[in-house]
């Protein structure tokens, strides 16, 4: 019946996500003929601030590009400049930038998967309404994200733009006494993320199997976070510095953040690429938990991201625990000597790969920089899925129906809009067919 | 009756609406950070529109506002007053909503060139020539600075309008909180060249605990002294260029360091005030 009319339906602000942006749905003879993410990012024009900034600027100034993530592009910063400078990480430093990579997972993944994406799953609108019906759950969550933030915290001063890291190392190494009081609530929280994964698993997630080439950070001896090559299901395997040699942005008319692909094609990057990837580095207890839950990795299902990501919520507690149960605390003091170059870094987000280059003078300023953030490189991605995925859905469901479904398909990929975005509108257009 | 006591008599209980403009989102991270506090203060308010966290009611009156990020957009422009329309009270939240934030920094640089430097197509952006801060286009009736915000810093202020009274400013030097905290001046010991003098309070003094200079994302104190603290920095050896990016930086189109960021590029050490 619904094939007899045009339908449109309009959402002001998609909820949920990180950011504002928007999509525009064609539906003609019950076929998605057009979907178009509209990010509407007011071009904040981060490359070009950088510029003439010297290097410990840098860290700070990019750590303003998205408030849920500053670690990474913290991270992606400071390992191309150390680069550039040719400098060493210490041991201590390179396993502390890993404790707090670990803690900004941590409290990314919590936030996404208990305030954005689980209400979905449950049907409920909002982790209050959530919080009502299944408090401890909620609460179990809240903590986690709160134990990421306090691991940050240590080392940064504060969760949202710390101010700990500098090139060469940190500003102030935390102590014994620091190191092993969050020690105790790591371990507390152990059993915490298996439950958390194992509520997860026992949701019914659509079941949604899509052709898609993950890509991810691979190393060959521990789960890929600040170093390791560009590696892809199809069997990429790049050094960072290749990157633009094999991925390509596109700037489409609709959206001020770029698009991108992979020889042409769109890919996934996030938690799902990475295990789906890099399996066999996660620790032993974390892929033993996943086999429980019965679902099988690589998975082919975007659905499974939610798992994924609260697998990573169990990694990122057993990592930082093993880090900091035989970290040596002393560090040599910081010397930075500048050189002109070109240095490239690549680092796992928790949206996953972002990528950044810059190109500094002898004094260690800026020339040029170019960043690319993840949520840029899965918008094409999530265009496909939901081509795919509407197409499978029966789309004379109701358009509430077929608006959360695409809201769900959007916010199962935790896009980080804020880092690239503006209004997120939800606008389908139904068109009958002549016949 | 004076409009503290309004929304703290509101029944059954205040109405909040976050809303976001141009911005990294960090600032309504002081609400999702809360932990289990977020619990009990959505007890005692209830958020009527928070797109990141679920309600999404932005046309909606509400009792307390508060708004993140700058404005540059034409869209942008016409969507807060709208808001300011429709709520009693309205808080700018962090160093965009504030005073125009890192991406003000465009303000003085030539847009169009940058946006066709980064952009193949840069017809397809729509931008303002600057990006502002809110109350450069409606009354605001409360700022909070920093870059970002705290969670301590919009519960005080939530916690103040529930109970009828104003908001605290905290517009003191970082200097006076160091000294509470027991900090050793970094720039008295070290010779770091720090903007604890001329920055608010508010943050911690996080920086000078952990060894470093303030970068100022907090904003400027009340009645500070830009230009002897540019003239300590040349004391120290930081060039002019160096001593204006300190000011044109977080806080770059706040008055008071634009003006110093342009004089330290134009004054020498013996000019006077």
């Amino acid at each position: 019946m619904t094939q007899n009319k045009d339908i449109k339906i309009h959402v002001p602000v998609l909820a949920r996500v990180e950011g504002e942006g928007a999509l525009e749905l064609d539906i003609e003879n019950g076929q998605v003929s057009n979907v178009k993410l509209r990010i509407f990012e007011p071009p904040r024009f981060f490359e070009k601030f950088l510029e003439g900034r010297d290097y410990n600027e840098v860290i700070d100034i990019v750590a303003r590009i998205c408030g849920i993530c500053p670690v990474a592009y913290q991270m992606s910063a400071v390992h191309a400049i150390e680069r550039i400078f040719n400098m060493p990480v210490h041991p201590t430093v390179r396993a502390l930038r890993r404790v707090m990579y670990c803690g900004e997972w941590l409290e990314s993944h919590s936030l996404h998967i208990h305030l954005l994406a689980a209400p979905d799953f449950l049907g409920f609108n909002n982790a209050i309404e959530l919080g009502e019906a299944y408090p401890e759950e909620v609460k179990r969550g809240l903590r986690l994200q709160h134990l990421g933030n306090k691991l940050i915290k240590m080392l940064g001063g504060r969760s949202v733009h710390p101010v700990g890291v500098q090139v060469g190392g940190f500003y102030r190494i935390p102590t014994k006494q620091e190191c092993d009081a969050i020690l105790v609530e790591l371990k507390a929280a152990v059993e915490q993320a298996e439950q958390l994964v194992m509520w997860l698993a026992d949701l019914s997630l659509p079941h949604d199997e899509q052709d898609f080439v993950s890509v991810a950070l691979r190393h060959p001896n521990e789960y890929g976070m600040n170093e390791g090559n560009i590696v892809s299901s199809m069997g990429l395997n790049i050094s960072v510095e290749d990157y633009q040699n094999h991925f390509q942005e596109i700037q489409a008319p609709h959206s001020t953040a770029f698009h991108s692909h992979l020889n042409g094609k769109p890919y996934l990057v996030g938690p799902l690429a990475r295990v789906n990837l890099n399996w066999d580095t996660l620790h032993e207890p974390v892929q033993q938990l996943l086999q429980n839950t019965g679902i099988q990795f690589p998975s082919k299902n975007v659905f499974h991201s939610i798992i994924a990501r609260a697998a990573e919520i169990h990694y990122a507690l057993l990592e930082a625990i093993a880090i900091l149960e035989s970290i040596e605390l002393e560090v040599p003091p910081v010397k930075v000597a500048s050189k002109a170059g070109v240095g490239y870094a690549c680092t796992e987000a928790p949206r996953g790969i972002l990528w950044h280059r810059y190109e500094m003078d002898a004094q260690g300023h800026v020339v040029k920089a170019t960043i690319v953030p993840p949520t840029s490189q899965n918008q094409a991605r999530i265009e496909e899925d939901l081509r795919n995925a509407l197409n499978n859905f029966d789309l004379n469901k109701s358009d509430d129906e077929i608006q959360l479904h695409a809201e769900t398909i959007i916010r199962n990929y935790d896009p980080c809009i804020s880092c690239s975005t503006h209004f997120l509108k939800l606008t389908v257009n139904r068109k009958c067919g002549e016949s | 009756m004076r409009i503290e006591k309004q929304i703290a008599d509101s029944s059954p209980k205040p109405s909040v609406a976050v809303h976001k403009f141009t911005s990294c989102d960090g600032c309504q991270l002081a609400f999702l950070n809360l932990g289990e506090v977020l619990l009990s203060l959505s007890e005692l308010i209830s958020f009527t529109h928070f797109a990141e966290a679920g309600p999404v009611n932005p046309d909606e009156p509400v009792d307390i506002a508060f708004v993140e990020g700058s404005i540059s957009t034409p869209d942008e422009e016409e969507r807060i007053k709208k808001i300011r329309e429709n709520s009693k009270y309205l808080i700018t939240i962090g160093a965009c909503a504030t005073a125009g934030g890192l991406q003000a920094l465009r303000n003085s640089n030539d847009m169009n060139e940058w946006r066709a430097a980064i952009y193949p197509s840069p017809e397809h952006i729509e931008s303002l020539e600057i990006a502002t801060p809110i109350k450069n286009h409606i009354r605001v009736d409360f700022e909070i600075w920093g870059c970002p915000v705290s969670p301590r810093q919009v519960v005080a202020a939530v916690r103040s309008l529930l109970s009828g009274v104003k908001p605290v400013m905290e517009n003191e030097k970082l200097c006076v909180e160091c000294k509470r905290v027991n900090n050793v001046c970094v720039m008295v010991t070290k010779g770091i060249p720090c903007m604890g003098p001329v920055t608010q309070t508010g943050c911690g003094a996080i920086c000078p605990t952990m060894n470093r200079d303030c970068y100022s994302c907090y904003g400027p104190a009340e009645n500070i002294n830009t230009f002897s603290l540019t003239n300590r920095f040349r004391e120290l050896g930081l060039s002019n260029e160096r001593i204006s990016r300190r000011f044109l930086f977080i806080n770059n189109y706040a008055p008071e360091f634009e003006q110093a960021g342009h004089n330290a590029l134009v004054t020498n050490k013996h000019d006077t005030k």
